[in-house]
């Protein structure tokens, strides 16, 4: 099966901290693919350059087969890849659908929506059935995202992601602030995507829920990847053994 | 919070649970509504005859209107957690430029009033894109950019003018709007509502609306989405600074002359209604309703102080009192809904 988002030798720079030291990186349609490593391994850096929230000193990456090249996060989803970030991204003033529809705002149709004017009737009750289908704790789509429970906001910015992806899904720490029954949900949620056919990519420090998702896990190391694991038969101990290599190996945090 | 355990039950959709009450009484502009009426009724009270007369009443419709022209770009601008303390100055050098010209044209009629009007406009445009850009593009804080523009502008004004002012609008813009009336209201007034209302409609029920909140709201979140926040930011001091030149002109027709050395304390004005009326100075949350609202408070206590024959300076003490009152109000009530009371 060729990798419908591949990069190869990303290498990226900050200062004297090589972040990204000629990392690779593939992940399939249908699959979910996990992304280990320690602190300062290059996850997050890695899924920056990726999505067009950082640019890379050298490397290629390839999207459906073509060497591709996104500028900004807008140009990224404009191919269909969305990512759930750790710090959510969202706007606490606005509600839930204001939130999930910021940027693509349903308009008004006819001379109104020239204007300017939006339909928040159709905005309030799409997102009201992106959450029902989720399952999510949702309950109101009018209330401030800023009052919201750590998973319900959670759940907010999971939901504008699936809404929004049709190719690619990055989930960073997704289960971090997460409550047993959430957590779950939102690990069904994960597969339910990779069933619809999307490639999801799923940054976790959490070992069991990477077994229970992944169907493969790449490990990075110090900017590089390091491992490609089939999840199916592997342990918790191989995984961590192969984020933190020999044991003798404590240069420190880069 | 009890909602949230049920299962299965339908996701709200409308903001109309809990009743029209507890909605309403969620709303700072409300609140501070109440003080309005409370302030009213207390001079109504003392001096039903004069206070609450027609011609009072007007006198203070009149007096607020050219400060809520400006009101409705500060709206915008401090929603997105900015400030605009130029306006002042804005208004001045619009109302210097537009008046030079009329001058020039040496002729009282609409021909003049137009083309003063259209240089008033272009020129609070200019000022306005100067400050967008610098605080979109250069990245200055919007408080250093629009103290620079505040003195830069009115030092303009005063080089042209060489610090006299211009006593020579023409009549039909004094005769028709400054001192005009339609169906017993000022003319100057109607245009200001019209000004609010559009303002109103602009930043509640359109996009551009919906994004100058989100700026406010979580400027990374608005970029990450792909809002052009530079863009927006830009049009919306733009925004700012026209109404300032617009309201330049309703100076002009008001007083029959520029008012340089009048609007140094405009924008603090200004400022302080937009944030009675509930907009916050950290962004993301207010509204124009909540803003006329905050503009009203300070003019009526001014018209009533005098009615009653209290020393109208009691006013300057009794509006900065209310700001931080305002504001404290605001603060206790989310923190308490930070605690999960608000939802």
């Amino acid at each position: 099966m060729s990798a419908l988002f591949e990069a190869r030798g990303l290498s990226r720079r900050f200062g004297r901290v090589q972040a990204l030291d000629k990392a690779d990186f593939d992940v399939s349609a249908g699959e979910v693919v996990a992304l280990i490593g320690d602190n300062g391994a290059g996850k997050s850096t890695l899924v920056k350059a990726l999505t067009g929230n950082l640019d890379i000193d050298e490397g290629e990456i390839f999207f459906e087969g073509q060497p591709i090249h996104f500028a900004t996060p807008h140009e990224a989803s404009a191919a269909g890849i969305e990512v759930v970030h750790q710090d959510l991204a969202l706007a606490p003033h606005l509600d839930a659908a204001q939130n999930m529809f910021l940027g693509r705002e349903i308009m008004r149709p006819g001379p109104f929506g020239k204007l300017g004017f939006m339909d928040n009737t159709a905005m309030r009750a799409r997102a009201a059935a992106a959450f029902t289908e989720l399952g999510s704790a949702v309950r109101s789509v009018v209330v401030p995202v800023g009052a919201m429970s750590g998973g319900q906001k959670q759940s907010v910015a999971i939901a504008r992601a699936v809404s929004w992806a049709n190719k690619v899904l990055f989930l960073d720490e997704p289960t971090a602030a997460l409550g047993v029954v959430q957590t779950h949900n939102v690990l069904e949620t994960i597969k339910k995507v990779r069933d619809s056919g999307l490639a999801v990519v799923l940054i976790s420090h959490s070992m069991p829920h990477v077994l229970e998702v992944a169907d493969r896990v790449q490990v990075l190391r110090l900017g590089r990847r390091v491992a490609t694991i089939e999840a199916a038969g592997a342990s918790v101990e191989q995984l961590v053994g192969a984020m933190t290599g020999a044991l003798d190996r404590k240069e420190g945090a880069a | 919070m009890s909602t949230i355990t049920k299962p299965a039950e339908a996701i709200e959709t409308s903001s109309s649970h809990g009743g029209a009450l507890e909605r309403l009484k969620a709303m700072q502009s409300v609140w501070i509504l109440g003080v309005l009426v409370v302030i009213i009724a207390a001079f109504g009270i003392m001096s039903p005859t004069t206070f609450l007369s027609a011609g009072n009443l007007t006198n203070i419709a009149q007096n607020v209107s050219i400060w809520a022209v400006l009101a409705v770009g500060m709206t915008f601008v401090i929603i997105t957690s900015g400030i605009d303390l130029s306006v002042g100055s804005v208004l001045v050098v619009s109302s210097v430029v537009a008046a030079k010209v009329m001058e020039a044209m040496g002729e009282q009629g609409w021909g003049a009033a137009i083309v003063g009007l259209a240089c008033a406009v272009v020129s609070g445009l200019f000022w306005g894109v100067l400050n967008g850009f610098l605080v979109a593009k250069a990245k200055v804080p919007p408080l250093i950019v629009t103290l620079g523009t505040l003195s830069v502008a009115l030092g303009i004004a005063q080089i042209i003018t060489g610090g006299l002012d211009i006593r020579s609008a023409p009549d039909v813009l004094v005769d028709n709007i400054g001192y005009g009336r339609i169906a017993g209201i000022p003319a100057i007034s109607l245009i200001a509502l019209l000004v609010v209302v559009i303002g109103g409609i602009g930043l509640h029920k359109t996009r551009f609306g919906r994004y100058t909140y989100a700026i406010g709201s979580n400027e990374i979140s608005a970029r990450r989405v792909g809002i052009s926040v530079d863009r927006k930011l830009i049009q919306i001091y733009a925004l700012a600074g026209l109404l300032a030149g617009f309201a330049g002109v309703l100076s002009l027709a008001q007083y029959g002359t520029t008012t340089i050395a009048g609007q140094s304390l405009t924008n603090l004005n200004v400022i302080a209604a937009v944030v009675i009326g509930g907009t916050s100075i950290f962004g993301g949350q207010g509204s124009m309703f909540g803003s006329m609202v905050g503009l009203f408070i300070p003019a009526t206590l001014q018209s009533g102080f005098v009615i009653i024959g209290v020393s109208p300076y009691w006013q300057t003490v009794a509006v900065g009192a209310i700001l931080i009152a305002a504001v404290y109000v605001d603060q206790q009530r989310r923190a308490a809904a930070s605690r999960g009371k608000g939802v």
